[in-house]
């Protein structure tokens, strides 16, 4: 990222090159302890159930894919309704969510930051404590294991997170831009789509990806609120876990399976997503 | 998005319209269990049977499953045609009026009773699932406990497992195979808190130290000498003798150390047999050997216990007919039959149900070592004397009360509180007393 | 999103039929949209609260009225649950800021193979709780299977029964396993906003690190530590996944947190009403917590912005 800035000769002693070399070293074996759970799993994932609990641990073995064949079958419908849930909940976050960050930062009145705390904190309602009322409202609404009811849910999860942070990148447009743009006698929707939209789009894309991972990784209303038709990856992988006979090598595969996607997709966004970490306020 | 959202819900109406003009389609909850999971994978031999009717599975593990099954069932919703309800449940969930009794479903489909044969389904089972004289539940299968022993490590100290041990017999052999440095430990019991966990085991030991948890006035009985007795010597023994954090320890933990030969024995569940002599999981398929399950000082009566899975059908399914029509199939000896030639051995066919299936030949040949014990435990474990002194509840291992998930929770939690040294044993007892007496005052057993 | 009726293309000055919006029209949606979702349910979690609501046991559902509130309130185990949910939230929070902070430091270098550490390191903060759980319970903490027990034993060590010994430790650490990664990359993108000329001065001016930490370094990051720490707060205070896999609150209770005893309450008790309470309760406690965060929070923010 940062060119490299050659030291002053007066830095490269040799002492100095050894600490370099031994502070690189630390950070390689740090993240690999952080690393190796996840790595352990994965090669789980390709073990006989035995090899995956045998001591000493097995590391040299024959790969099987068995555990994989076994996940495979369910595996494509429960991935399916993960990505609609999570992207369309993202998307309906962001329908409701971005104009009312847009007005809470550019038109703050003094109601401003109440408001914004209200949204953000409904997210510190636990989910357990709501969820046999929300049952029978679903059970009403006939929205049991359909999908537009988790897409409701994890809107309602994601909601607030998409205006605090939306909002906290708008505040950051220079108020300069937008008295220019009233000047030339612009509304306040076209304010929103032709200077607030494209100047936020990297907090935009930020703030979707954490939408995403979150709502790719929510356990608890989908265990609850759908059975089969709309079960996406989180209720899928109970399917591994029996509390009869052994089970680690068959669960590695489906969590391997499940996590995967989010994985490969958050290297690769990895730089958008800090961006999206840090809430915007850091940069 | 609101339309989109209208839209969405108005496809998934039509598709789910135009579905049930095809065919009736239900859905099915069931446990993960690998006898389940065999009943999922032949769903297209019950269609041969029977195309007109689609089946969707809910698949889940056991804690899952239960409370998904209760909620929807409580609230009247509907998902499930088909339930897979344990043997605590059953009179529960009748007395509320939640099941579908299945006695008049019988005297409906002639045909279907005539083929089930439901007076070859074991007696004791039946009755367990029979309340106010209707059946309300058929067993898929059935399971009581048992000893599990190394016999190498056996061999190795010098020692044999009499086909009835005691407790005391056990401890003491658990002392001369205890070798923590090798990685073996004498005995392995289950110590992770939860009712279905270590307390179905700690009850079963206390009936057979002659202990209960009410008496017939629902005074809590865990202050009594018997409580304390049992609780001391589970403590003693899997302290001394056991693996180290025996509180993180369930059926499978168990099951797993077990198979790979760290533990001189093990008492728990008789479908463990099973999976202990599949090679494909199980690193003691020679060596190990079957008893019954230990009797204590107190009486022998109720030191087994006696658990089933059942499939029932809740009141608010809309596809009755269909519904009795799988669950009949799945129960039926045809279908342990089908099991028998798809997995191409008897030793993979539920077990505990059937007479047809002990009298087998086949069957008798390929579980030989453990399906004599397996069956004359579940025919000794009567759940409405589980011990010495009568009780005005039924269940082995277990209240029948809707409040014991909750009461055998928290006390499990105070025996893995003794286990893990965080209580005394008396300050458990204790608080296992108080938490039972106010239960039976709560829920209104106490006069 | 065509919903809103505004052309974008070189627009003419608006005419006078057109509909106006005006910025409170932009925030009700969201606004009426939370409110249906969320306190619809929580006013029924409310009325739930006063009644005797066992879930197994439709015969009786009798108006208890704050009989509820004051089970819970008398029990004194219950004043464990709470300091169990603080300790375990607050330690874990102090673990990845500190944990987080030095890989910061390290990740800010310049070295061979850096972008691709950095990229890796967030792996973990990407894993589903429950397989978390898993993972660390029986492949690395169990005392007789998992790799600590075998890396103990291979030098002569005896096994540690973590979740049994030290329960409350081993939950933090697992769960601090997940969040370290998202402490140390937003306080990375702290680091690498440092003016580097200011560093230099220092250096040059012969500041040892420790004050070059201290006098720059950390001014500079309490934006970033205020947001790991919003965040997180809000997550942790929630977590019920990694103890229901692992511990399932024990031994005793010396794991349970407020999201777990409520589920407990809920779900393996059928305790509705009992749950419905503790849920108020726990609302309550959350937000007078929250608005106190959010407040230092928006303070610092505009202060920052001011200056």
């Amino acid at each position: 990222m940062t060119t490299t800035s050659t030291s002053p000769a007066v830095r490269a002693r040799r002492g100095f090159h050894t600490r370099r070399w031994l502070l690189t070293l630390l950070t390689y074996l740090i993240t690999a302890v952080f690393l190796f759970p996840l790595a352990w799993m994965i090669l789980a994932a390709f073990k006989t159930e035995a090899q995956a609990f045998a001591t000493p641990p097995v590391v040299l073995f024959t790969p099987t894919l068995d555990n994989f064949h076994r996940a495979w079958g369910a595996y494509l419908p429960a991935l399916t309704n993960s990505l609609v849930a999570a992207l369309g909940s993202t998307l309906l976050a962001f329908v409701l969510g971005l104009p009312a960050a847009f007005a809470l930062a550019v038109y703050p009145t003094r109601r401003a930051q109440g408001v914004l705390t209200w949204m953000l904190s409904t997210k510190f309602m636990p989910a357990v404590g709501v969820i046999v009322p929300l049952f029978l409202l679903f059970r009403n609404l006939h929205l049991l294991d359909t999908l537009p009811g988790l897409i409701l849910m994890y809107t309602t999860m994601n909601l607030p997170l998409v205006v605090w942070m939306m909002h906290s990148y708008l505040t950051e447009i220079p108020a300069a831009i937008y008295e220019a743009a009233k000047v030339d006698g612009a509304s306040v929707g076209q304010e929103f789509f032709r200077i607030a939209l494209p100047l936020s789009m990297p907090g935009i894309s930020a703030t979707a990806l954490l939408a995403l991972i979150f709502a790719w990784n929510e356990v608890f209303f989908a265990l609850n609120l759908t059975s089969s038709a709309a079960a996406p990856l989180s209720v899928f992988i109970g399917q591994f876990k029996t509390s009869q006979g052994l089970f680690w090598a068959q669960l590695s595969a489906a969590a391997t399976l499940t996590v995967l996607p989010v994985l490969v997709f958050g290297w690769i966004a990895q730089r958008q997503l800090i961006r999206g970490l840090s809430f915007g306020a850091v940069k | 998005m609101k339309r989109t959202l209208l839209a969405l819900t108005a496809l998934t109406a039509t598709l789910t319209a135009t579905h049930a003009f095809a065919a009736t389609t239900i859905t099915i909850a069931t446990v993960n269990n690998p006898d389940m999971v065999t009943m999922q994978g032949l769903t297209s031999e019950f269609n041969k049977k029977y195309p007109d009717i689609n089946v969707k599975w809910v698949v889940l593990p056991e804690n899952e499953l239960r409370q998904k099954i209760t909620l929807d069932v409580a609230s009247g919703a509907g998902t499930f045609d088909i339930a897979t309800v344990g043997v605590y449940e059953v009179p529960i969930w009748a007395k509320n009026g939640w099941l579908e009794p299945l006695t008049p479903l019988f005297q409906k489909n002639p045909g279907i009773a005539d083929t089930y044969k439901l007076n070859d389904v074991l007696p004791s089972v039946r009755n367990a699932l029979t309340v106010g004289g209707q059946l309300y539940a058929v067993p898929f299968y059935a399971e009581s406990s048992m000893t599990f022993y190394n016999k190498d490590l056996f061999k190795k100290a010098g020692l044999t497992m009499p086909q009835n041990p005691t407790w005391q017999q056990l401890q003491g052999f658990a002392a001369k195979i205890h070798n923590p440095t090798g990685g073996v430990y004498g005995i392995c019991l289950r110590g992770l808190p939860g009712w279905g966990e270590n307390m179905a085991f700690i009850t079963t030991m206390v009936n057979t130290f002659g202990g209960r948890w009410f008496n017939q006035n629902w005074q809590a009985q865990l202050n009594t000498p018997a409580w304390k007795s049992a609780l001391t010597f589970y403590v003693n023994t899997l302290k001394k003798y056991g693996p180290p954090g025996a509180t993180s320890n369930g059926f499978t933990e168990n099951l797993t150390l077990m198979s790979q030969g760290k533990c001189g024995m093990w008492v728990d569940a008789t479908v463990a047999a099973g999976f202990l002599s599949d090679p494909g999981s199980s690193k003691i398929v020679k060596s190990v050997g079957f008893a019954n399950a230990p009797v204590g000082p107190g009486t022998p009566r109720g030191s087994n216990w006696f658990w089933s899975w059942n499939l029932a059908i809740p009141k608010s399914t809309k596809n009755e007919d269909a519904a009795f029509k799988f669950l009949t199939w799945a129960t039926s000896p045809e279908y342990i039959d089908l099991v028998a030639k798809t997995k191409g051995t008897w030793a993979a066919v539920p077990p505990g149900t059937r007479t047809s299936t002990y009298n087998n030949p086949s069957y008798k040949k390929a579980a030989g070592a453990f399906s004599n014990i397996v069956l004359s435990s579940i025919n000794r474990a009567d759940v409405t004397k589980p011990t010495k002194d009568p009780v005005p509840y039924t269940g082995i291992q277990y209240v029948s009360i809707p409040q014991f998930q909750a009461l055998g929770t928290q006390v499990g939690q105070y025996m893995a509180g003794a286990l893990s040294g965080q209580l005394t044993i008396d300050q458990a007892l204790k608080q296992g007393q108080d938490a039972a007496n106010r239960t039976a005052k709560e829920g209104g057993y106490q006069k | 999103m065509t919903t809103v009726p505004v052309t974008t293309t070189n627009a003419p000055p608006a005419p006078r039929r057109q509909l106006r919006l005006t910025p409170v029209a932009l925030i009700w949606p969201a606004m009426l949209y939370l409110i249906v979702t969320t306190q619809v349910p929580f006013f029924m979690t409310v009325y739930y609260s006063f009644f005797r609501y066992n879930l197994v046991d439709p015969s009786s559902r009798p108006f208890v009225g704050l009989e509820n509130y004051r089970n819970l309130l008398s029990d004194p185990q219950n004043l464990r649950i709470l300091i169990n949910t603080v300790v375990l939230a607050g330690g874990t929070l102090l673990i990845t800021l500190v944990i987080g902070a030095v890989l910061a430091t390290l990740l800010n270098r310049d070295f061979f193979g850096r972008a691709l550490l950095r990229t890796l390191l967030i792996s973990s903060f990407l894993v589903m709780p429950v397989v978390t759980a898993v993972v660390w319970k029986n492949m690395l903490l169990s005392p007789t299977s998992g790799l600590l027990a075998w890396l103990a034993q291979s030098v002569g060590g005896t096994p540690v029964d973590w979740l049994g010994q030290y329960p409350m430790l081993s939950v933090i650490l697992m769960i601090a396993w997940e969040w370290t990664p998202f402490a140390a990359l937003i306080l990375l993108t702290g680091l690498q906003s440092l003016p580097e000329d200011q560093m230099e001065a220092a250096r040059l001016d012969g500041a040892s690190p420790m004050q070059e930490f201290r006098h720059i370094v950390l001014p500079h990051w309490t934006q970033a530590i205020q947001v790991v720490v919003l965040m997180e707060t809000i997550a942790l205070l929630q977590v019920y996944g990694e103890i229901y896999g692992s511990t399932s609150g024990g031994p005793g209770i010396a794991t349970t947190n407020l999201p777990y005893f409520i589920y407990q309450k809920a779900f393996a008790e059928y305790n509705i009403g009992l749950a419905s309470a503790a849920g108020v309760l726990t609302v309550i406690f959350t937000n007078v917590l929250a608005v106190y965060l959010l407040r230092l929070i928006g303070r610092t923010a505009t202060r920052n912005r001011e200056g």
